[in-house]
């Protein structure tokens, strides 16, 4: 379980979170929605432990222990993955050697014995496979020259590879055509667990009609300003988000 | 290589020579008095039991030398050396060794422990004192294990009718050529480290490999351990005849301890019609510790000669160590359709100054040369890249590429693009690409966020930076000098 409780969070000195409140149970999906510039990738950041992103007040307990307290990659080790809004090109590292790093730093972590190559090449076939995913990306450069789709499909891989218990997913409708979209939210779907939980971080309704939450949360400046079932979505996509002070955060 | 039962000897007998001030010329001296005069080179030559040849020659190069200055061009900077402050003949070189691994600076012990290299060599590369192969029963067995393997493929080498062996045995056994092939690379008016090396020069290696004949083995990987106490003026000589073919591998992964402040050797190489010569470094020196004191200087003299038509010669070099790097390993592409590479990581951290790169000399039609430049700078270290392309007239149809990129660590590092480029031909093809570039916050985060700890992330982006260079390393090379791409940047984030 994720408790988040009255996190405060700065960047640059300027408050962009003022007070976040949110339990996130295994296995239930979250969605958060809100205006440009209410915070939402600030929360994926704080949660994911990014430099930069300094937390001033609150807790997040993860699984009973401080998460905050914990250095990204030793997050990441608990089972915590984020999804990027931007993946980032690594020129001349392969994509398998990239999630071969990953997975065994990751196991190490946990007192499993790392993958040899034998194992680790039988883990990622099978996984492609039932992400309907071609080889031919795993012998690319790490996100070097993939298109947008392309890049949340293999953010996608590397979450199915990584099995994470709480998958952040920042903004991964953005720069996806329909199609696109349908296809890496099926990746999402099938990883749906009743283990893992997911937080989604979406501007725009469209992405909750292919993952659908169990709850929706409305951002804005800062703060968790309204929170429903699936149908809040529905709402915001219908009024907007101009009931929740969206000039004054833009 | 029986080497056993000697070495004990000669460990013995430095051991319990006195040290000797004042000049000397007895031959029975194991290490010649400290500076640098004629005399000193005659000491190394009878040492050496050299023909009177060989002693002329050196005797010119050390006048030549003397009426020569340091170069003073290159962007690095170092107080002024006292040459006659200096052993130039000891043997073997080490005496004052720690006397057991317990005493060896547990930093460098770490670094062997991240490379997987068995205790025993650890030993060896540290200088244990005696580690050469005097007892203990264990270590003399790992000993005796190298050696046997090492005779084996000399056995099958002599029967190609390969030569290699030390360039002192060479002198003795193969006179004609050695007196043939040396300094006709780099002669000995070359520049002011190599003249002194022509002076000086205490043993290397010598390879020559026959017309038609494959080489079937990489040089040099087997003798690792055996070559790892090579001298300060190191003299390598590599003759591939019409259409022969080989690789040597040059250097050794793990850091070595060594005394030696500066390191002046000079390698020369020949390739005939139709040969190929691969030659590929991995220097990783004592760059001196994280506050600049200490360190090797390695001005080093590399040239190849593409002498016959189609000949290739191919350096490869991952530089990592050393307190100064001043190395520009180049190609003189004297045969027509001849093809010269160039293949180049240097990373430089901490107080590390490296000023390197390549010559490519154009002088026969249709020549070709490519030269892919990686320099990764972290710390406070500088580092250049100085290349230069010369086409002469006569190259019709030369082509050259050139790609130079640097990665920059942190903020306080530099690097340093310096081509030059000469052509003399209208017909010749030159492009040089280059790039600058830091390794991003957001890269690194991204390799965090996948759980992968902050220096294995720069090692990965790394590595990955140095991709095209570090393929062009044999397999038994490339693992390690990955690893070691990763140590040499410890400490330079966060």
């Amino acid at each position: 379980m994720i408790e988040i409780k009255n996190l405060h969070a700065t960047v640059d000195g300027k408050e962009i979170l003022k007070g976040v409140d949110l339990t996130i149970r295994p296995g239930e999906v979250h969605a958060i929605m809100g205006p440009n510039g209410a915070g939402k990738s600030t929360m994926s950041y704080v949660l994911a432990g990014r430099d930069g992103y300094e937390v001033t007040q609150g807790s997040v307990t993860y699984y009973g222990k401080d998460l905050l307290a914990m250095e990204p990659e030793e997050r990441a080790a608990e089972g915590v993955f984020l999804a990027f809004q931007y993946p980032v090109e690594i020129p001349g590292v392969g994509n398998t050697t990239f999630l071969k790093t990953a997975i065994n730093a990751i196991r190490k972590h946990r007192g499993e014995k790392e993958l040899d190559a034998m194992q680790f090449l039988k883990l990622i076939r099978e996984k492609t496979k039932a992400l309907g995913m071609s080889d031919e990306m795993l012998k690319r450069a790490v996100n070097v020259g993939f298109s947008g789709g392309e890049k949340k499909r293999n953010e996608t891989l590397q979450m199915a590879v990584l099995e994470p218990k709480f998958a952040i997913l920042d903004e991964t409708d953005s720069g996806l055509d329909i199609d696109a979209l349908k296809i890496v939210a099926e990746g999402v779907n099938a990883l749906r667990s009743p283990e893992r939980s997911m937080l989604v971080i979406t501007h725009y309704q469209r992405l909750l009609d292919y993952i659908v939450p169990d709850h929706v949360h409305v951002l804005a400046a800062g703060r968790i300003v309204k929170s429903g079932g699936k149908e809040l979505a529905l709402e915001l996509e219908k009024n907007g988000y101009r009931d929740f002070g969206a000039s004054e955060a833009a | 290589m029986a080497a056993q039962p000697e070495t004990v000897e000669q460990v013995r007998a430095v051991t319990e020579q006195k040290y000797k001030y004042g000049f000397t010329t007895d031959i029975e001296a194991d290490v010649a008095p400290k500076g640098l005069n004629e005399d000193i080179v005659r000491f190394i030559s009878a040492k050496k039991e050299e023909p009177e040849w060989l002693l002329e020659w050196r005797l010119k190069a050390f006048r030549v030398w003397q009426t020569m200055e340091e170069p003073q061009w290159a962007a690095v900077s170092f107080p002024p050396i006292d040459y006659q402050d200096a052993h130039y003949y000891a043997a073997p070189k080490k005496k004052a060794g720690p006397k057991s691994l317990d005493e060896v600076d547990p930093e460098l012990l770490k670094t062997y422990e991240k490379l997987g290299i068995p205790l025993r060599e650890q030993e060896i590369l540290a200088g244990v004192e005696g580690s050469e192969g005097k007892s203990p029963a264990i270590a003399v067995d790992a000993v005796f294990d190298s050696v046997s393997v090492a005779t084996t493929f000399k056995a099958k080498l002599e029967e190609m009718g390969i030569i290699f062996c030390a360039i002192s045995e060479a002198v003795q056994k193969h006179p004609e050529l050695v007196k043939k092939y040396l300094g006709s690379v780099v002669p000995y008016t070359d520049n002011y480290y190599a003249t002194l090396n022509c002076a000086v020069f205490t043993d290397g290696s010598f390879v020559y490999i026959p017309k038609g004949v494959r080489c079937p083995m990489e040089l040099s990987t087997y003798f690792r351990i055996n070559q790892a106490n090579t001298g300060q003026f190191e003299r390598t000589l590599i003759i591939a005849d019409e259409g022969a073919y080989v690789s040597y591998l040059e250097g050794c992964t793990a850091p070595q301890r060594d005394e030696n402040q500066l390191h002046a050797a000079v390698v020369e190489l020949v390739a005939m019609d139709d040969a190929t010569i691969k030659y590929s470094t991995v220097q990783n020196w004592y760059p001196g510790n994280a506050e600049g004191v200490g360190g090797i200087y390695n001005f080093v003299t590399k040239r190849g000669a593409c002498r016959g038509k189609n000949s290739k010669i191919s350096w490869t070099q991952v530089e990592t160590g050393s307190a100064i790097t001043w190395k520009y390993p180049s190609c003189i592409l004297q045969g027509d359709n001849s093809v010269g590479e160039f293949y180049s990581v240097a990373i430089t951290n901490n107080f590390q100054q490296a000023d390197t790169g390549t010559k490519m000399i154009h002088i026969g039609k249709n020549t070709r040369s490519t030269i892919v430049s990686k320099g990764i700078s972290a710390g406070k270290a500088q580092q250049t890249y100085r290349g230069l392309v010369k086409i002469l007239p006569r190259a019709e149809g030369a082509r050259n590429h050139t790609q130079c990129d640097s990665l920059l660590i942190g903020d306080q590092c530099g690097a340093h693009t310096v081509p030059y480029i000469e052509s003399r031909n209208r017909s010749a093809r030159i492009e040089h690409e280059a790039t600058t570039a830091k390794i991003s916050e957001d890269q690194l985060f991204y390799c965090r966020q996948r759980g992968i700890s902050e220096e294995d992330a720069v090692s990965l982006i790394v590595n990955g930076f140095c991709k095209e260079v570090l393929k062009e390393l044999p397999m038994e090379f490339a693992v390690e000098a990955q690893k070691l791409v990763g140590i040499s940047l410890e400490g330079s984030v966060g």
